[in-house]
């Protein structure tokens, strides 16, 4: 799909849910459902198969979200779907998220851990990126069991990789 | 008629002489045996001395025919004698001709089989070596592989809470350190 394509799904999405007026918890749901959708080959193709018809597609991702996410997350990941764009929906939802963040003069700060963070970890990391990065940050958090331990925080074009996975792998290219 | 009715007639024991003929027929004897011989000699020597001739000429040309045969018999035998050397000959020079090729077989199959042999040891040391350095390499790498997958699962099972949040807070202070 083009960018600009991309863009004006993730417009739509944007303005529909700062419309409903929930834009944060929304972005936050959309985000942690396109990571899931990138690491589960088997929704990926459950949701990307044009053999099965947009209906049942729709009804798999309703099924998934039921109870778990917002009705208009539900509904803004149907309407993707159905619309048979469900290979650029990680794109669409990341444009949305730095549209969402851009609007409130935030940069998006994506933190991949092998365990979840606390409130107090979350908080005293987003206040360590913002300083580091010099802007306000929008931490989304990530569990990746890949990254074995430690952390990656990705702002913007910056990575800051303290994880065992990338020390391992250099162990690995010096041996 | 008369000397044979004369005979018949005369007593022996009256006769001249009991042994002897008379003296006409001695003589008349005589002549006619002379002429018979004479005729006998004119008309039967020819043939007789041709016959003796022929016997003579058949007898010396079965004596020429004999020693002719003998000649030959010589010459043949000599001819199978000298075959029979020249056939020695050509086996002892067959003989030492094989003796000679099979010499020089030998030597170059010795010569052939050196080479292979040092040629088969070359290239089995150059595999030797390559194949010991092909190993080394293997194992090196699956040393490797075995002690980063080893390293791997120890760091995931020892990794417990305390570490991922010793790991986690490290991070935090780095960076907040860090600006």
């Amino acid at each position: 799909m083009s960018d600009a394509r991309i863009e004006g799904y993730a417009r739509a999405l944007f303005e529909i849910a700062r419309a409903e007026g929930n834009l944060d918890e929304v972005e936050d749901e959309l985000f942690r459902f396109a990571r899931s959708y990138e690491s589960s080959d088997a929704l990926r193709a459950a949701l990307t198969d044009d053999m099965v018809p947009a209906d049942r597609r729709q009804g798999i991702v309703e099924s998934l979200l039921d109870g778990q996410a917002t009705s208009t997350t539900m509904q803004l990941v149907s309407m993707v779907i159905g619309s048979g764009r469900g290979r650029d929906l990680p794109e669409i939802i990341d444009s949305l998220v730095a549209r969402a963040s851009a609007s409130k003069d935030l940069a998006v700060a994506e933190v991949r851990t092998a365990v979840a963070l606390s409130d107090d970890q979350v908080s005293r990391l987003k206040a360590a990126l913002t300083n580091s990065s010099g802007h306000e940050v929008n931490l989304k958090v990530v569990i990746d069991p890949t990254v074995i331990g430690g952390v990656i925080a990705t702002v913007g074009d910056s990575v800051i990789d303290g994880s065992v996975r990338t020390r391992l792998d250099q162990l690995k290219s010096r041996l | 008629m008369n000397l044979i009715a004369a005979g018949g007639d005369i007593d022996p024991a009256q006769s001249v002489n009991w042994l002897l003929p008379p003296l006409s027929e001695l003589i008349y004897g005589g002549i006619a045996s002379v002429i018979i011989f004479a005729l006998i000699y004119k008309f039967g020597g020819p043939a007789a001395k041709k016959g003796m001739a022929d016997r003579t000429a058949k007898i010396q040309a079965e004596l020429d025919g004999a020693a002719e045969a003998l000649e030959s018999a010589r010459t043949e035998a000599e001819e199978i004698r000298r075959a029979a050397g020249d056939i020695a000959s050509e086996r002892a020079r067959l003989f030492a001709e094989a003796d000679e090729q099979a010499a020089a077989l030998l030597s170059e199959g010795r010569e052939r089989l050196a080479a292979e042999i040092a040629d088969l040891e070359a290239r089995a040391e150059a595999e030797s070596a390559g194949l010991a350095g092909r190993m080394g390499d293997e194992l090196r790498v699956e040393v490797s592989r075995i002690s980063l997958s080893v390293v791997d699962q120890l760091i995931t099972e020892t990794l417990d809470d305390a570490t991922q949040q010793a790991l986690i807070e490290d991070f935090i202070q780095k960076v907040g350190a860090g600006s």
